[in-house]
């Protein structure tokens, strides 16, 4: 909401400067966006008359002026269209001064000279852009200082008013406030009744009672619409933001403007039998005053006559029923429209006006009467015209009540923290406009009509607050915490995770839950992802199926920019539908490629490679104490090489292998597509699944040694060496400690179809020496055990 | 005995000469071994006058000692000349890199969190999630934002259908929280939040940090305490918080946050208010949604963005670096 300063100075006059000003209405939370000033900044330029125009003898467009400044007559050359004998102009005299430091001189246009120039309102910085010069009433003083003339010297403050604060949408709202908070007397204009001296009324017809609980019509006859607007006016509503239109339209906006009730003037001829306000048919269709033909809804309010719809209730006025050139007789139209009937309407249609934004916020319900006769005097003033009487059509029990309030002293101190003396609640209160009972705990409290906002205790306690000031509130510090929190030790915390992720080389990134629907179909086609119905762009249109899609953007987006070694993880969710569920599911993926390590003089430079990446998928889970509870198997993937996967798996309380991972290198299709040149290895984990650490469990230290057998194994290529050690553990008794492959090899000295495996064994019992004849036992069965199930042989 | 006295120089020489402990060895056989020549002469005491032969083996004697100190002298300096050798030889430059260094970082979000996070652990506050695709009834409705309410307009909301859409906050979880336990509550809800908004200073999707305290006798007067408490402790400076009245429908009263912020620049110093979030006493509606009788306690809630936070912490200057992950910028924040 924009307004001029020097129009709020007329209702209330406090002593505090512009700046103050804003930063006072800001602090009561009338947020200021902005001032600027009314015009630019200029000099030298008065009210001038054209009393003499001719030709310009060597050019066509120009004209040769003779302009008089009261004392004198000048001779200007000017090149607009408008100028013509007798017109008022703001004239620019030689040493005028225009905004951006524009210096009138003197000057010879086409061999002649011209001394001074007509302004445009643009060239004075009152308007983005103009057409023509401006043109001043006849009655200007021609002379006097056009600054003066025309008050520019004002300020425009444009407020960021809250939803709750549609009060505050008029120059009537804006001035109570500004009283409230200097307490100063707030003048307003004085309305009276406009008497009627003819009897015409409009029938008017409300069904829809609930949505338009009262309905001001009233007929003026005879009006001149082609009455110019009074300057005053245009040049309050062009401060407050609006165009002037014609002065019909120009008064209704003004009286919105100065009173905060939208109005709305029909050409009385337009109308066919009588107002109906009603609920829209469904598909009814309505040419709106934009041009634009809407379908109208049935939960919207139409106004219409008896046969067709002229306007949308409260949103804006049709085409066909608006006031034109030829308009002789008008329906003026002051309404209060229930903020529920209209809130999201002016939406569907695509619309928003300063009417729909008033009264889905809010509007004075008792305001009606008193805009229609202000609006009526205003009429008769500049386009004359003969009224009729006010028709009011009203269901008392579908207007607001006003609301009771009870507050309690005791209540308002425990909220702001300090008990305000009963005075200072009274009067706080009493400015703005509340009447007030003393109870015995406190106050019954009624909020005047204009404050529709205030419904409960608590809207009055924020009153208190805002007027007393927030600033002036007490600080302290809350009571100390409860008991201390009781920290779950066998949740590994995120910190935990993430730092250690970091410490093994890796970045943290984050990408947008939604991607790009091709990008998701190509890392996670077994998913079909949830989309948006109103995304930024299709590249941010579905949300993610999993967090591979995001880092392998990252991954290439970095590789584009020089980087040839990048590690990256993330966190977060990725959403799973399932039917009619949706899983979001806490994920953590990381992505590496590149060199092993950065490239130093103490490392080999060595591409990284699947088991790189898994000794960093390792350390994590071992960082749940029971890495021995996950293991990897050869799985497949769409967007993996088949060669190259691994599912994670973890056993479930019930023994059960769970998946909760998978890793692997990125499809070698699917690299090029998604600008990776090089091999990228991606690993996606359940968070839930490696934040279920291990409690540590004590065991007793055993005396007694250690007992140690080295089996060199060969085995056929395609055994996987997790089902060796599976197979091991298996018969290896129970006073197996440590297990420990320490080499694989595959080459020369072994059948080509075969590999050989180094593995060491460690036995201990806690309370006694294990003799030499039990391992071995323990050996010759495990070795058994191997060449039945798995064909493993010791290496001869 | 002029030959013990040729043989002492001539030993003692042979010790000096003697470049290695073993060479040095050779001379200690060669002079005072079992058959060595200053050894023998001791061996001929028995051809010398018997009242000649203590003074006489003295004489001997001492030269022995005179040998064998030489001797060990001898072998000490060059045991320590070995010594000095081999170190000097294994000597290494200590300035090189160190093996296998990689080193990664948090996100500077991340960072953020994790540090705000820590600063309210201490008071008692413990981090709540919820999901981030969220029905309207905890992202609107609970929070008294109905349907056609004007402040659904600001909130610029991603649906996905009828009823579902992305969160535009975090106050949900505070929903969620608030349905789940009775107070006292202290928690705080950080997480990803979006908003239909794409421009140099809006990005659909960024995070929030959000604090609930619910309790008996919680006032407005602490809620500027904790906030004054913690923008001190974030920017690790004494910083000015000034809560200016607004309007939010799930809190009242409701305040924005703003802080002051003093940037030097080389017209002088300017200062100014940087609004960096909300908050407010929680409305009594929103207790009766979640079953919290509004007689029985009173709250407060804030929220803020972390990118914001972050900005304004480490100087970012572009709210899209946060989500480009260029290696460039994340490596800024190791």
């Amino acid at each position: 909401m924009k307004f001029s300063e020097q129009w709020l100075r007329e209702w209330v006059q406090p002593e505090v400067s512009t700046a103050e000003l804003a930063h006072q209405v800001t602090m009561a939370g009338l947020e200021v966006d902005g001032t600027e000033p009314v015009a630019g900044e200029f000099s030298g330029v008065v009210v001038g008359e054209v009393v003499k125009r001719e030709q310009h003898p060597d050019a066509d467009k120009l004209s040769l002026c003779q302009v008089s400044d009261g004392s004198e007559t000048f001779q200007v050359v000017c090149g607009a269209a408008n100028v013509r004998e007798g017109l008022k102009i703001p004239f620019a005299k030689i040493g005028a001064v225009l905004p951006g430091n524009f210096k009138i001189k003197k000057a010879k246009l086409r061999g002649v000279e011209s001394f001074g120039m007509l302004c445009a309102e643009a060239e004075l910085g009152m308007a983005e852009s103009s057409d023509g010069l401006m043109e001043l009433p006849a009655d200007a003083t021609v002379g006097q200082d056009f600054r003066e003339y025309m008050g520019l010297d004002d300020t425009i403050i444009e407020v960021d008013l809250t939803p709750n604060r549609a009060d505050c949408l008029s120059m009537a709202g804006l001035a109570r406030e500004v009283g409230v908070l200097n307490k100063a007397d707030v003048t307003g204009v004085a309305i009276e009744p406009v008497a009627a001296v003819i009897g015409d009324q409009a029938s008017v017809d409300v069904t829809a009672r609930a949505q338009c609980p009262r309905y001001l019509s009233r007929i003026v006859k005879g009006v001149n619409v082609k009455a110019a607007t009074p300057l005053w006016m245009v040049e309050k509503l062009r401060r407050g933001g609006i165009r002037s239109i014609d002065p019909v339209v120009d008064i209704t906006n003004y009286v919105m403007l100065e009173l905060g009730q939208p109005m709305h003037a029909f050409d009385l001829a337009q109308i066919e039998g009588g107002i109906r306000v009603r609920m829209a048919e469904q598909g009814e269709k309505l040419t709106l005053l934009d041009g634009q033909e809407v379908e109208l809804n049935s939960d919207t309010l139409v106004i219409a006559d008896h046969n067709k719809p002229l306007a949308i209730g409260g949103i804006m006025g049709g085409e066909h029923s608006g006031v034109a050139e030829t308009t002789q007789d008008l329906l003026l139209e002051a309404a209060f429209f229930s903020p529920l009937a209209i809130a999201g309407r002016a939406r569907n249609y695509g619309l928003h006006t300063d009417s729909s934004h008033r009264f889905e916020r809010g509007v004075d319900y008792n305001l009606a009467a008193s805009a229609m006769e202000r609006a009526t005097a205003l009429v008769l003033q500049i386009c004359g015209g003969q009224p009729g009487p006010v028709a009011e059509a009203v269901s008392e029990a579908d207007l607001p009540q006003l609301a009771h309030i009870h507050l309690r002293r005791e209540r308002a101190a425990l909220v702001l923290g300090m008990t305000l003396a009963d005075e200072e609640i009274e009067d706080i209160l009493q400015r703005l406009g509340m009447k007030l009972t003393a109870v015995a705990d406190g106050w019954q409290v009624v909020a005047p009509s204009y404050r529709f906002d205030i419904a409960i205790e608590s809207d009055l306690i924020e009153e208190l607050a805002r007027i007393y000031g927030y600033e002036n509130l007490p600080v302290r510090l809350p009571a100390a915490a409860s008991p201390l929190a009781r920290v779950p030790e066998n949740r590994l915390p995120m910190g935990d995770l993430r730092r250690h992720l970091v410490s093994r080389g890796y970045q943290e990134a984050i990408t947008y839950s939604f991607v790009d629907p091709q990008l998701q179909q190509a890392m996670d086609p077994q998913h079909a992802p949830i989309a948006l119905l109103n995304p930024i762009s299709t590249e941010m249109s579905v949300m993610r199926t999993n967090l591979l899609a995001g880092l392998v953007q990252a991954v290439s987006y970095n590789l584009k920019r020089q980087q040839s070694r990048v590690r990256l993880f993330e966190t977060g969710l990725r959403f799973i539908p399932d039917g009619d569920e949706l899983h979001q599911i806490p994920t953590l993926a990381f992505a590496a490629t590149g060199s092993r390590l950065p490239q130093s003089w103490a490392d080999a430079d060595a591409e990284t490679d699947f088991f790189d990446v898994k000794g960093d998928v390792e350390s994590l889970l071992a960082r749940t104490g029971q890495l021995a509870s996950y293991r990897f198997v050869a799985g497949e993937h769409p967007a993996l090489h088949p060669g190259q996967t691994a599912q994670i798996e973890k056993a479930g309380a019930d023994g059960q292998w769970q998946p909760v991972g998978v890793m692997g290198a990125l499809h070698p299709s699917l690299q090029k597509p998604l600008g990776v040149k090089q091999a990228l290895y991606l690993v996606q984990l359940d968070l839930a699944a490696v934040r279920e650490n291990r409690v540590p469990d004590f065991r007793e230290l055993s005396k007694f040694p250690e007992m140690r057998r080295d089996l060199a194994l060969v085995v056929a290529q395609d055994i996987a060496v997790d089902d060796v050690l599976t197979a091991i553990r298996a018969k290896a008794g129970d006073y197996l400690t440590k297990l420990n492959l320490f080499d694989v090899y595959v080459g020369k000295g072994i059948d080509p179809d075969r590999k050989s495996l180094a593995l060491g064994l460690t036995w201990q019992h806690p309370s006694r020496t294990l003799t030499d004849e039990e391992v071995n036992d323990s050996v010759s069965s495990v070795l058994a055990h191997l060449e039945e199930s798995l064909g493993a042989t010791l290496r001869g | 005995m002029e030959n013990l006295e040729a043989l002492t120089q001539q030993a003692l020489a042979a010790v000096s000469e003697a470049q290695d402990v073993a060479a040095l060895d050779q001379v200690r056989v060669q002079f005072l071994g079992k058959k060595g020549e200053i050894t023998s002469l001791m061996k001929n005491l028995g051809s010398v006058a018997p009242e000649e032969r203590p003074q006489m083996g003295a004489v001997i004697n001492e030269a022995k000692d005179q040998v064998q100190t030489a001797i060990n002298e001898r072998k000490q300096a060059l045991e320590s000349a070995a010594l000095n050798a081999k170190l000097a030889a294994e000597t290494i430059d200590v300035t090189l890199p160190g093996r296998g260094l990689q080193e990664g970082s948090l996100h500077p979000v991340t960072r953020t969190i994790e540090r705000i996070e820590s600063f309210f652990a201490g008071a008692g506050f413990q981090v709540m999630e919820g999901p981030e695709i969220e029905d309207e009834f905890h992202n609107f409705e609970a929070l008294n934002i109905p349907s056609h309410h004007p402040a659904r307009a600001m909130h610029d909301t991603f649906y996905f259908d009828a009823g579902r859409l992305l969160r535009t906050h975090t106050s949900p979880v505070q929903v969620r929280t608030m349905e789940a336990q009775q107070p006292p509550l202290r928690i705080i809800c950080p997480g990803r939040v979006y908003r239909c908004d794409y421009d140099q200073t809006h990005s659909p999707m960024f995070h929030q940090m959000e604090g609930l305290l619910v309790d008996k006798g919680v006032s407005f007067a602490d809620l500027k305490g904790i906030l004054q408490e913690f923008m001190s402790a974030f920017f690790e400076k004494d910083i000015k918080v000034r809560l200016r009245p607004s309007y939010f429908p799930f809190t009242e009263p409701s305040a924005e946050i703003d802080i002051e912020w003093v940037v030097e620049t080389p017209n002088g110093t300017k200062h100014g208010w940087l609004e960096i979030g909300g908050c407010g006493m929680v409305h009594p509606e929103v207790f009766r949604h979640v079953g919290i009788d509004p007689e029985e306690y009173t709250g407060f809630a804030f929220g803020m963005g972390m990118e914001r936070m972050a900005m304004l912490r480490y100087g970012v200057n572009d709210l899209r670096l946060f989500f480009e992950n260029d290696l460039r910028f994340l490596q800024q924040f190791r």
